[in-house]
């Protein structure tokens, strides 16, 4: 099983939704993929949508975190939402959510960021 | 009854998926528990990945070996690479430590091992290579047994 990107542009905000699996194999694709979308749209902020994700380890903390770093540059913020428990527990074990907010639908993340 | 597998295959990031899989497979006659398995499929992701970046430095000629042995309740694997080592395994544990943050590696593969693993031993050389063996202790057995 691979990875499928999906990436929607509302203003400032890159939403990007992941279905299928995250880890090391895939997450080249995803970084060369949010990279471009970030510059070419000039993004502030990201919405990252988890509910179609089944499975993500380390490498997928690796690609989030640094997408959050590039996008910190701009003072943007990173807002993860629909997260599954088993990876909501490899973002606490990392300490991301002191840095990425939580909502629980995508609609919430939207709204937070002011585009819904 | 003890029940064991060997399986082999190149160092390609491609065969991570495969692996995690695969060794899901073995493990389900265990009947774990879907957090049971999540976390047998991450941490052999987490070694698999550990092997083929830091062991071999993507190269693909390298190969990378898993043994995994069942017996009862008890999970026993072994994640090998005969490629760089670590000079300082001790330091490579800690959270968030990593040679390697130009590729925007977390540093966490050793701490996910660690939490979702009841023991983990790292044998490394540098030189000679790095094996990794990871044992846990399904709980959904455990409570049927007693």
């Amino acid at each position: 099983m691979s990875l499928n990107i999906e990436l929607i542009t509302k203003h400032d905000v890159l939403c990007i939704r992941l279905s299928g699996e995250l880890d090391h194999h895939t997450a080249d694709e995803l970084r060369e993929k949010a990279t471009a979308a970030i510059e070419k749209n000039d993004i502030r902020h990201i919405v990252l949508n988890l509910e179609q994700l089944s499975f993500m380890d380390s490498s997928g903390l690796g690609v989030i975190l640094g997408r959050y770093k590039q996008i910190k540059q701009v003072h943007g913020e990173m807002v993860v939402c629909a997260i599954s428990p088993a990876i909501q527990r490899l973002f606490d074990m990392s300490g991301l959510f002191k840095i990425i907010k939580m909502e629980p639908t995508e609609e919430f993340a939207l709204q937070r960021l002011g585009v819904a | 009854m003890k029940n064991e597998m060997n399986l082999e295959f190149s160092a390609l990031s491609q065969n991570e998926s495969f692996a995690r899989v695969t060794v899901a497979a073995f493990i389900a006659q265990l009947d774990p528990t879907m957090d049971e398995l999540t976390e047998i499929k991450t941490v052999v992701s987490e070694a698999v990945t550990n092997a083929i970046i830091h062991g071999y430095e993507n190269d693909p000629n390298g190969i990378v070996y898993i043994r995994v042995s069942i017996e009862d309740s008890l999970i026993d694997m072994t994640i090998k690479d005969i490629g760089l080592g670590i000079i300082d395994v001790e330091e490579a544990r800690q959270p968030l430590y990593t040679t390697k943050p130009d590729l925007e590696r977390s540093g966490m593969g050793f701490t996910i091992m660690e939490n979702f693993m009841d023991e983990v031993e790292i044998h490394s050389q540098p030189g000679s290579g790095t094996e990794v063996r990871l044992r846990k202790h399904l709980q959904s057995r455990k409570m049927l047994c007693n």
